[in-house]
This record gives structure tokens, sequence and C-alpha cells, in this order.
């Protein structure tokens, strides 16, 4: 049970996603080529054990593994766990056993899905083959999963030169996190009162500083900072940069100003795109404020006020 | 060897969901809780290092949001793991064995609650041949505590595990912090349905949000700071190889073997606090450490009470300290775990001094 969250508390989904792209070492190429090819390599070690999946540095000894062995598509599960649910990205969307399954010719033992119509019919100690994917690339996932098997054993691991053609030198691993974000107190205040286009800071009760955007603690004090206190909405610029470099789905045409701007009764500044102006009169100490869109809940970019520029003294603390 | 004892502990409230605050404001309470016990200010601990792991909650260097909580202007020495606490508790450790710092402390925390956090923890495992599975973490537990109910030289049966969490569960009721309190007997919690076979619901820990701190000093200083200071006698950690095909998941080499470097057989210990999430894996963690009968294990209710993960383990340190502490434990072990089935695993032996 997940209870909800106090009223003043925002939330918004957030999803972490990248396409990891993984190069392959010598053995791990054979290994996954030659998953590709329904053919299963091992490795073996200096003290003749046989490790599948195979790695290039021996778990005991460190020693540098490269002698090839091919095991047999048949083996032995080791232990299990029956999985009723099966969740996002697993080997199979109907109900499971993950195993561990030592392969005929084989030390260790490789975890994978085990396709069966239930815990009843798992047990440690079955034998079970595998069953391969219809479509393979090169990858863990060439294997599908395993099934019962009650055929003839696989025999002995057998040498293996790990040659094929068109060997795979990497794989891509997408991988996706689904979050619901939270900001915490001092941060739901502030953009809360953003979204009424008002700029709230909070003040240190220790030093008196009054940081905007607010996160909840004076970095300098270490203690909370619980006032609010509105700053701006006008201020001034303490430094600046050109950009030149087109941002990917980003509808700015470069060169813009991105800016250090410190509003009017903060000890901080915060950034934004300067507009409205050409890019090269922009200038330490311009007087800006901020502009809005339409539906926006934060400033689309700051202006020119038309004022005086500030004081360098004004402002030198907040560089 | 310079005499490290950890002076103070402070934890919070560990819950569910702590959707209204941030990581910082959860934090924060708890660093001034164990300043205040020394009457040390921030800027007057020597080194600070913290534990966090950015992808519980999604959040990209949540840890440098966090220091803001410390108070980290003027710059402060200091130093960051992305593991359990217990493992930046072993590093201030080290930095205060040089010579070079006569405090530490040490916090960590984690907000699981963002996340789905069985699946969050797949993308710690091998990428190449375990990850594009999406193995949760439950369920490479369940492989694990399989193992143990099918080796013949446990003793381990359902009805064990289901004892180890009754027994966790209802001694977290003495623990204000904790998660989950209170437990049916074993024998109806045997009734429950699997989540993933072996194991049950009360086989698991909670998964929650929380955050823990301490603070470490050397020799007189820690005399000076505390009545009876919780001396590190001996600390050590090791790791098993990564491939969960490779290990014997019912043993846990790594455990035994940092608990002889930290002089845990040396003399018996009273008190163990052991990081065990899973209730499978603290008969293991109970065989590798030998520990007997007459030692009180978990008092706390351990990771199945309160399991905020990169907090939990260094919460076992803190407890057996504070144990010493308050004159209930003379010679303690605490023990904290990282990654899945007991991969990496870290033994601390501490002591009070006669009353």
């Amino acid at each position: 049970m997940t209870p909800a969250p106090s009223p003043e508390a925002l939330q918004a989904p957030l999803v972490v996603e990248f396409p990891f792209t993984r190069s392959l070492g010598p053995v791990q190429s054979a290994f996954l080529t030659g998953l590709r090819e329904r053919t299963v390599l091992g490795v073996r070690t200096t003290d003749g054990r046989v490790l599948m999946p195979p790695v290039e540095y021996d778990p005991v000894t460190a020693d540098e593994l490269s002698d090839l062995v091919e095991v047999a598509p048949i083996g032995t599960v080791t232990t299990w766990a029956w999985n009723p649910s099966p969740r996002r990205g697993q080997p199979l969307p109907t109900p499971f056993a993950w195993v561990l399954v030592r392969l005929d010719g084989a030390d260790t033992a490789l975890l994978h899905a085990l396709d069966a119509p239930g815990p009843d019919a798992v047990r440690t100690g079955m034998r079970v083959r595998i069953r391969w994917a219809g479509e393979r690339v090169g990858a863990i996932t060439d294997i599908a999963c395993f099934e019962p098997y009650d055929g003839a054993g696989g025999g002995r691991a057998v040498p293996h030169t790990g040659e094929f053609t068109d060997p795979v030198d990497g794989i891509v691993a997408p991988a996706r996190l689904d979050y619901t974000y939270a900001p915490g107190r001092a941060q739901s205040r502030y953009l809360k009162a953003l979204a009424g286009r008002t700029t709230y800071g909070e003040r240190c009760p220790s030093c008196r500083k009054v940081y905007v955007p607010p996160r909840g603690a004076c970095p300098t004090c270490g203690v909370a900072t619980d006032e609010q206190v509105e700053v701006g909405p006008r201020g001034t610029v303490t430094t600046f940069c050109i950009v030149n470099i087109k941002a990917r789905n980003l509808d700015i045409e470069v060169p813009y100003v991105y800016a250090h701007i410190a509003l009017d009764g903060a000890d901080l500044a915060l950034h934004a795109r300067i507009g409205d102006i050409p890019y090269d009169e922009v200038r330490m100490g311009l007087r800006v404020e901020p502009v809005w869109s339409e539906d926006g809940r934060y400033p689309d970019h700051y202006r020119p006020t038309g004022e005086p520029d500030a004081d360098y003294d004004t402002y030198k603390e907040l560089l | 060897m310079r005499e490290v004892a950890i002076v103070a502990f402070g934890q919070s409230d560990h819950r569910r969901d702590t959707a209204e605050i941030s990581e910082v404001e959860m934090l924060m309470p708890v660093l001034h809780q164990v300043l205040d016990a020394v009457g040390l200010r921030a800027g007057e601990i020597d080194f600070t290092c913290s534990g966090s792991c950015d992808y519980l909650a999604g959040r990209a260097f949540s840890f440098t949001m966090t220091l803001d909580g410390v108070g980290a202007w003027p710059p402060i020495s200091e130093s960051h793991v992305e593991m359990d606490g217990a493992w930046a508790l072993y590093e201030a450790w080290t930095r205060l064995l040089t010579g070079e710092a006569e405090t530490a402390l040490v916090y960590s925390y984690g907000k699981s609650s963002p996340g789905d956090l069985r699946e969050v923890l797949t993308r710690q495992l091998d990428p190449y041949y375990v990850a594009p599975l999406w193995p949760d973490s439950v369920s490479l537990a369940a492989l694990q505590a399989q193992a143990l109910l099918d080796a013949e030289d446990t003793g381990a049966d359902e009805r064990a595990l289901a004892g180890v969490a009754a027994r966790s569960r209802t001694a977290a009721e003495g623990n204000p912090h904790a998660q989950l309190t209170g437990s049916p007997p074993p024998e109806a919690l045997l009734e429950d349905p699997y989540v993933v076979r072996p194991l049950r619901r009360h086989d698991c820990p909670p998964v929650g949000d929380g955050a823990a701190a301490v603070v470490l000093a050397a020799g007189d200083t820690a005399r000076r700071l505390c009545r009876r200071p919780a001396w590190i006698r001996g600390i050590d950690h090791r790791t098993e190889a990564h491939s969960l095909g490779v290990r014997d998941l019912t043993r846990s080499p790594s455990t035994r073997l940092a608990a002889e470097r930290a002089g845990a057989f040396e003399a018996p210990v009273d008190l163990a606090e052991l990081h065990a999430p899973f209730t499978s894996q603290e008969l293991i963690l109970r065989r590798e450490l030998r520990l007997g009968e007459g030692v009180r294990v978990n008092p706390s209710g351990g990771a199945l009470a309160a399991n905020p993960l990169m907090a939990a383990g260094l919460i076992r340190l803190g407890e057996a300290a504070a144990a010493i502490h308050r004159g209930a434990a003379d010679r303690a072990l605490a023990h904290a775990t990282s990654g899945p089935c007991l991969q990496q695993n870290l033994v601390a032996v501490l002591e009070g001094d006669d009353t």
C-alpha cells in the first residue's frame, strides 16, 4: 500500500532510458556468436574446470582464459524459483521458473528461465534443454528459455576454435526504468508559486541568505530553510555564455545567450535564457525580467527591462 | 594501531513512501541528531563520507544535493561511495587510522519509493549475460533460498525461514524506527501464498525509504565525545565472484573470510546485527559467523523490519554500536551486505570498555 502524499507535495512521472552499447572481448564475442549459431561454448580454466557461461578471467585464480570448449544444450537444474507473475523484460510472458542450469560438460551454471506448466513440474536435479529463439542476433536472449527434457545426456565438453563467420563484437542493451518523481517540500512550494508567476526563495535561519530555487537546506549552514521570501521578478545578469550548438528537441535559434541571473532579493543566481536582445549586446549587469509563455508554469526566458545596468558592486558577491 | 570508535548513531523512521520530502529533507534531521549527540558542528568534523545510489530514486548526482544538509561550504574534506553506508564507514575508518582525521561523519540514505525496486536492482547485474533477462531481486533471493532448502547439510526448511521472520518482526516491536513490526506465529505465516517460490511475503524485506548516520572518533577524542565508545576492534569486507552460477549459494565464504580478518572468532560476541534482507540469508550468515544459540541476533528486527537500501547496512553497525553505548552489549558483531544473494559482505567487531 502506498499512502497518498500530503496535498502540498508535487509528483510527476520520470522515465530514465538508455540504450547501452557494450563491446565484447574475445570470449564473450565467441559465446554470444555461438548462441546465434546454436552452439554453446564454455571456457576451460587452468585447473581444468569448464565455466559456462564463459568469462575472460578465472573468478578464482584471475588467470586469463581463452581455451574454448563446446558443451551440450542439455543440462541439469541446480536450483529454481517459481515466478508466478513475470515482469517487463523477463524471458517469458507466462508464469515460469527461474533456474540455474549446469549444462552437460560444464562445471558452473547459467541463469535463465524454464518453461514449465507449474511449480509442481519443477525440481532441483531435473533435466532440461535449451529452446532456441526463432530469431537470433548474438545475445543471451538467443536462448528463449529452457524446457523439460528426458532424452540422452550431452556428454563431455569438446574443444572449439570459437571461430565463426561474421562474429558479433558488441551488444545493445536497452534499459528503461520508470519512476514517480517527487521533489519534496521546498521545491514543491517553489514550483507551485512559480506556476502562479511568483518566485519564492527560502531564507536560511542561520546566515540569513535567500536561496532560489530553494532545495530545503542551506548548503553553507546545513540547516533547513523554511522562511519563504518573494524575490524578483526583476534581476541582474551576473555572468553569461553564448550558445552556438543547437540542442536536439529544442526549438531555439542559435546563437543565444544563457545567463546567471541574480533576482532582486536573492543571494544565489539562477540560470535562464536571455532573449529579445541581440546576443552580442548581452552584458554583465544587464537588468532583466521574466517573460512568461501563454500557459507556462515557469518563465520562458528573460528580457531586458530598459533600466540602467546594475553597478558591479551590487552583484559581485553573487558571481 | 590507532583506536577508532563509533560515538553516535541516528536513523530516520523508515517508511514505505516519503513523497512529501526530498532526500536532503529526509536526511538532515538525522545528521543533526548525531552531531547534537556529540556536540559538534559539521564544520568541526574532519572527514565526511556518504553512501547512496542514484538509481533508487532516478535522480542523478543526488549525493551532491544531500551534501547541502551537511553544510559543505567552505569546502569540507568529503567523499562518497555508490554503496551502502557501511562501506562509507569503512573508508572513514581508514582515514582516521592514517591520523589525518580525529572525527568523521558517515551517513547514507535510500529512497526506493519513486521507482520499482525489484526492477531497478536488475541494473546492478552482469550486463552481458544476466541483466538482459531482468531477473528481479526477489527471484534471485528465491534461487538462493531453494538451494538452501535443497542442501542436505543445513536442515533448513520453510518453517525455519518463517521462524526468522516472526522472531525479527516481533523483536522490531521495540524499535520505534522500524517499518514492519509484529508477526503472526510461524505456522500461520506458512499459510500465505508464495511471492516467488520458495519465498513468501514474510521472507522478504519491506521496501522503504530511510536514512542513517554515525560519528566516528579516534582515541581520547572518542572518550571525550561518548561515555562508552563502541571501539571498532576489526572491520573487513570481501566479495564473491559476480556470476551466481559459479557460487555455492548456500555458503558465504566472503562473510567467513571478512569475519576472520575482523577478528570475530577470537572471542565470543554477545550480540550480532546481521544484514540479512531475506530470511534464508540469516541462516547462511549464522553458519558462516558461527553464531551460537546464546548470541542475540537482530534485536532491532534487522533488515526484515526495515531495509532502506544503502542505509540498512550502516544501520546494523549503528544498532550494534548503540547497544554498546547504552551498556546492553560488550562485544558485538555487525554485518552488512550488498548485491544479489549476499554478493559482498562486511563484518565489524565492536567492543565497549569495561564498566
